[in-house]
């Protein structure tokens, strides 16, 4: 199998898969507790596997992220949930300020 | 209050096209890059945004694949970086519900739900009548949809075209928004979920690329669950 139809394979099956959590959405709207246990330990083992996979991208990236030193990314990153959090929860600014940050860094030190 | 077709159209563009509009094509411009630097094509990454529908599956997806994750496991990943859309269509749908002649419908409409009409629909439609409410959603929604695919297209193409320091910024943005996002939860359990899984993701990813984060998630969401349901009743 050559690598373009593999990706559409992988593509069609995530778009599916995610889907499937509308449908039983949608299928089950009127019978079903949303603040239910279910419901609440399936949102945390979700928010885990982002967590982890967040930081996994920010310390260990895969693609030409790995290029940059990992403080910069680690600054970048502090920068922008600093931001966040002192600035009033304003996303834009806090990404804007974090991307800013990250850029100069890169800039200036030529990496 | 609202009560025509018309006027909750014109409502739900103007609604869309300030914030959530800016911030849909920015953060899938950064989508749009990681596709095009992952090795994927044009339309693969548009089918992606428009298919998934949701930031974190499509970046989950990508970044689990491109780490050495089976198909099998990169597909529960990103099914799974997305699952909030069950209780979101949960709670969503029966607000809509009664503009909506047959239910089958919902099916489709269901397809165009992300955090962004759900959250401006929860503000916006105490002043519309319900059976104008669905005419809001579609409207707001296209525009995010088409907000999205164009940022994803100019991710595509722009990181060939800029500077170095930028094109590695656009690729930073992916885990920088994310970060940003999950750090403005305010649910109790996802905070503690959240917690564990920071340290916890790295660790499991050397013990395997394959599964390592998907076992991260399951074991720490578990016990970030076990947490919440023990100290939750004292407090």
């Amino acid at each position: 199998m050559d690598t373009s139809t593999t990706l559409w394979i992988l593509v069609i099956a995530s778009i599916l898969a995610t889907y499937l959590w509308r449908f039983l959405g949608t299928l089950f709207s009127k019978r079903i507790d949303p603040d239910g246990a279910l419901f609440q330990w399936v949102t945390c083992v979700s928010y885990c596997m982002l967590a982890g996979l967040i930081s996994r991208m920010i310390l260990v990236p895969v693609g030409n992220l790995i290029e940059v030193p990992l403080w910069i990314r680690l600054v970048g990153v502090m920068v922008g949930l600093a931001v966040f959090f002192i600035a009033g929860r304003i996303m834009l600014v806090a990404v804007g300020s974090g991307l800013a940050v990250f850029i100069g860094l890169t800039a200036i030190l030529n990496i | 209050m609202i009560d025509h077709p018309k006027p909750a159209c014109r409502r739900a563009v103007r609604d869309a096209l300030g914030f959530p509009s800016i911030m849909l094509c920015a953060s899938m411009m950064a989508f749009g890059s990681l596709a095009q630097q992952s090795g994927y094509s044009l339309s693969m990454a548009l089918s992606l945004t428009a298919g998934i529908w949701g930031l974190p599956g499509q970046v989950a997806m990508i970044e689990f694949h491109a780490a050495g994750a089976s198909i099998l496991f990169a597909v529960l990943a990103s099914s799974l970086a997305n699952a909030r859309f069950m209780p979101m269509a949960v709670s969503f749908l029966p607000l809509i519900r009664e503009g909506v002649r047959h239910y089958g419908w919902m099916f489709l409409l269901v397809q165009l739900l992300s955090l962004n009409p759900w959250a401006a629909g929860q503000r916006v439609f105490p002043g519309i009548i319900p059976s104008v409410r669905v005419y809001y959603y579609v409207v707001f929604a296209i525009v995010c949809l088409v907000a999205g695919l164009t940022g994803t297209a100019i991710g595509y193409f722009g990181i060939g075209n800029i500077g170095r320091p930028a094109a590695l910024g656009l690729l930073f943005l992916n885990p920088l928004f994310f970060s940003v996002m999950i750090a403005g939860t305010r649910m109790r359990p996802a905070i503690i979920a959240i917690l564990i899984g920071v340290p916890l993701g790295p660790i499991f990813h050397y013990l395997s690329s394959d599964w390592g984060l998907l076992a991260a998630g399951l074991f720490g969401g578990s016990f970030a669950f076990w947490i919440h349901r023990k100290t939750e009743k004292k407090a």
